[in-house]
C-alpha cells in the first residue's frame, strides 16, 4: 500500500503524463493548456464507453460488448432525428438516446440469456441489426444538433470541458457503486467466480442483465454527446470506439480475466490514447507509423502490467 | 461422443443447405456452374481466415487482428510479391514466424490474447498503410490464374472450399499433433503434465493461424486483383462468427474445421441471398445479423433435443 506503483491504475496515468510531457517537449511548453483541454474533451467519450466496457469485462472471461459502436451510432441518429435541430429539445433527445441504449442493452441480454449465446457472438450479431436500424433511420442525412446542445457539448465550465465533467461524474458514480454498493460487490463476486457467487445467493442473472443494460446506456450517452460535439451523427462515428473501449479498459489496469475493476485507470488510459496520437502527430509520424507505435505501446503496457502483477504475487 | 461429433457438423451443413435451397428457389438461374461461382466467389478468403481464427480459438484464445493481418498480407501480395517475389515471400514467411512468436510470448508471459492481438491489429494496420498508403497494387499473374481457373464439374470456389475442409480436417482432427493441439484448448495443464511442451504447441497453433491468414490474404488479392490497407477489416468479426456457426466453441478446444468452412460459406451465401431478396440495402447488414441469430437459435434447439434424448 505504501508504494503508489503497486496500484494497477497508476501506469496508465504515468503513460499519459509521459506522452503529455513528450508532446510539450517539442513545443517547449507552449500550448499545454490547449492540449490538456483537447485530451479531456476527446478522452471523455472514450472514458464513458470504457467505463461501460469495464463493467462488462469485470463479469468474467468471455464477457465483452462488441455492439458499442452500433449502439452509439443508433442512439445518436435517433436522438438527432427526434430533436430535428429545434431549440429546447435537448432533453427529449437525451431521453430518446438513453431509451435506444436501454432497448439495445435489453436485446443484447435477451440474446445472451434466452438463446444461451456467448456474449461475444450475441453482441456481434445484434450490432449488425442496430447498424441497419441506424442506416434506415439516418438515410444519409446529417441533421445538426440544436444550437444550445451543441454549445453545451463544446462548452466549458470552470475551465474544464462540459463533456469531461459528465465523464468524471459518471466515473465517480461507477466508482462509488462498485466500492460501496451491494450491486458493485455482487458484480465483482460474479466476475471472480460465477458459480460460487450463485451458490452464495448473489442474483447472478440480475447482475449480468443490469451490466449489459448499463454498458449500452453508457454507449448511448457517449454517442449522444459525440454527435452533439461534432455537429451531427455519422454512420461510422462509433467505429473506432470498439477497439478503443477494450484498449482503455485493459491499459487502465482492469483484469481481463474479470472480477477486478479499475475506475481511475480508465480515465488515465482514455487520456493516454488521445495524447499518444497527438504526440506522434506532433513528431511528424505518418498514419502508418502512428498505428504501429500505438499497437506496440498497448502491448508493452500489457506486458509491463503482467510482470508487475507476478512480482507482487 | 461420436454422436456429439456428428451433431456438431449436421447443423451447419443443414443451415447451408436450407439457405442454398432458398436461394435456388428465388433465383433458379443461380443453379448453374456460373451461378454458383458468383454466389461463392468471395468465400475462399473468408474460409481461410475463418480457419486461421479457428486455430486460435482451438487453444482457448481469440484473435482480434485477423482482419488487419489479412489486409496486410493482401497489401504485401499486391506489391512486393508481385514486383519482387523473393522479397515478398520472405516477408510473408516473416509474418508467419511473427505469429508463432506471438503465440509463444502470450503463453510464456500469460498475457490476455484478446489484448495482445488487439494491439497487433494496430501494428498490422500501420504496416499495411505504410506499404500501400492508397488503394492499388496488382495481383501476381499466377495467383490470378489460380483463383480464376475453371475446373470441370464444380466452380473454383466450391472445389477450393472442399480442399480446405479436407486438408484442415486431417490436420486438426485426424492427425496426432492436431489432437494434442485441441488438448491444449481442453486442458493445457494436463497436456503439460503428459510431457508436451505447451509453449511450442501454442506457437504452432499461432503459426498455423498465421499461415492460413497469409493464404487468405493471397486468395483475396487473386480475386480482387488489387489491395488496400482496409480491404479485409470485416474479416475479424466474420471469422469469429464463422467458427461459431460451424459448431465451434470458444473454450475447451471444441472446433470443427469442416464446420468452420461451412460457416464461412453460409455467411458468404447469406449476403448473396439477401441481394436476391431485393431487400433494401438499408436492411442487408441487419438481415445478416438476423440470419446469424436464427442459425444459432437452431443450435440451441438441437442441443436441448440432445439433452432430452
Amino acid at each position: 500500500m505504501t508504494n503508489p506503483f503497486a496500484k494497477p491504475w497508476i501506469w496508465s496515468w504515468v503513460a499519459a503524463a509521459l506522452a503529455f510531457a513528450l508532446t510539450l517537449g517539442l513545443t517547449s511548453g507552449r500550448g499545454a493548456g490547449e492540449l490538456a483541454y483537447a485530451a479531456l474533451s476527446f478522452g471523455a467519450f472514450a472514458a464513458i464507453v470504457g467505463l461501460g466496457q469495464m463493467l462488462v469485462i469485470t463479469l468474467g472471461p468471455g464477457n465483452v460488448d462488441l455492439s458499442i459502436p452500433a449502439t452509439m451510432t443508433l442512439s445518436a441518429t435517433l436522438a438527432l432525428k427526434a430533436m430535428g435541430s429545434d431549440e429546447g429539445t435537448a432533453l427529449l433527445g437525451l431521453v430518446v438516446a438513453l431509451g435506444a441504449g436501454l432497448g439495445a442493452g435489453l436485446a443484447n441480454y435477451a440474446l445472451i440469456f434466452l438463446l444461451r449465446l456467448p456474449p461475444i457472438i450475441a453482441t456481434l450479431a445484434a450490432s449488425l441489426v442496430y447498424q441497419s436500424f441506424a442506416i434506415w433511420s439516418n438515410r444519409g442525412l446529417r441533421i445538426k444538433p440544436p444550437e444550445g446542445l451543441a454549445d453545451f457539448a463544446t462548452g466549458r465550465f470552470l475551465g474544464l470541458p462540459n463533456v469531461a465533467w459528465v465523464g468524471l461524474a459518471l466515473a465517480i458514480v461507477v466508482w462509488v457503486v462498485l466500492e460501496r454498493s451491494v450491486w458493485g460487490r455482487w458484480l465483482l463476486a460474479t466476475g471472480q467466480q460465477m458459480r460460487v457467487a450463485r451458490l452464495a445467493g448473489v442474483p447472478v442473472e440480475l447482475v449480468r442483465a443490469s451490466t449489459y443494460v448499463t454498458v449500452a446506456v453508457f454507449a448511448a450517452l457517449s454517442g449522444y454527446l459525440l454527435a452533439s460535439f461534432s455537429g451531427g451523427a455519422a454512420l461510422n462515428m462509433g467505429t473506432e470506439y470498439l477497439l478503443m473501449s477494450i484498449a482503455v479498459v485493459v491499459i487502465g489496469g482492469t483484469s481481463i480475466a474479470g472480477g477486478y475493476s479499475n475506475v481511475p485507470g480508465v480515465w488515465g488510459a482514455a487520456l493516454f490514447m488521445f495524447l499518444v496520437v497527438s504526440m506522434l502527430n506532433s513528431y511528424g509520424a505518418g498514419a502508418g507509423v502512428r498505428n504501429v507505435l500505438t499497437g506496440a505501446i498497448i502491448i508493452a503496457i500489457v506486458i509491463a502490467a503482467s510482470t508487475k502483477k507476478r512480482g507482487r504475487a | 461422443m461420436s454422436l456429439l461429433a456428428r451433431y456438431r457438423i449436421i447443423l451447419p451443413a443443414v443451415s447451408l443447405a436450407v439457405l442454398l435451397a432458398a436461394t435456388f428457389w428465388m433465383q433458379p438461374r443461380a443453379m448453374s456452374y456460373f451461378g454458383l461461382n458468383l454466389l461463392f466467389n468471395l468465400a475462399v478468403p473468408i474460409a481461410l481466415a475463418t480457419i486461421a481464427q479457428m486455430m486460435i480459438i482451438m487453444v482457448n484464445d481469440i484473435d482480434l487482428s485477423v482482419g488487419a493481418f489479412v489486409s496486410l498480407v493482401a497489401c504485401i501480395t499486391a506489391t512486393f510479391l508481385n514486383d519482387a517475389p523473393v522479397l515478398g515471400l520472405a516477408m510473408l514467411l516473416a509474418l508467419i514466424v511473427t505469429y508463432a512468436v506471438m503465440g509463444a510470448v502470450i503463453h510464456a508471459l500469460d498475457l490476455p490474447a484478446i489484448v495482445v492481438t488487439l494491439g497487433m491489429s494496430f501494428v498490422w494496420g500501420g504496416i499495411a498503410l505504410f506499404i500501400l498508403p492508397s488503394p492499388g497494387g496488382s495481383s501476381p499473374g499466377w495467383l490470378r490464374t489460380l483463383m480464376t481457373v475453371k475446373p470441370p464439374l464444380a466452380p473454383m470456389a466450391v472445389v477450393a472450399s472442399v480442399v480446405i475442409a479436407v486438408v484442415t480436417h486431417f490436420l486438426v482432427i485426424r492427425s496426432g499433433l492436431g489432437t494434442v493441439l485441441r488438448g491444449v484448448g481442453g486442458n493445457a495443464r494436463s497436456v503439460q503434465r503428459a510431457g508436451w511442451p505447451v509453449i511450442r504447441l501454442k506457437a504452432l497453433a499461432y503459426g498455423l493461424a498465421g499461415l492460413f491468414g497469409v493464404l487468405a490474404g493471397m486468395a483475396l488479392v487473386g480475386l480482387t486483383t488489387s489491395a488496400d490497407a482496409n480491404i479485409a477489416l470485416r474479416y475479424t468479426l466474420l471469422s469469429i462468427a464463422g467458427v461459431i456457426l460451424g459448431g465451434g466453441e470458444f473454450t475447451g478446444g471444441k472446433v470443427s474445421p469442416t464446420g468452420a468452412v461451412i460457416g464461412a460459406l453460409t455467411l458468404t451465401l447469406a449476403s448473396s441471398f439477401l441481394s436476391f431478396l431485393r431487400l433494401s440495402p438499408d436492411w442487408q447488414i441487419g438481415a445478416q445479423g438476423a440470419i446469424l441469430i436464427l442459425v444459432l437459435t437452431a443450435r440451441l434447439v438441437f442441443r436441448q433435443k440432445r439433452a432430452e434424448a
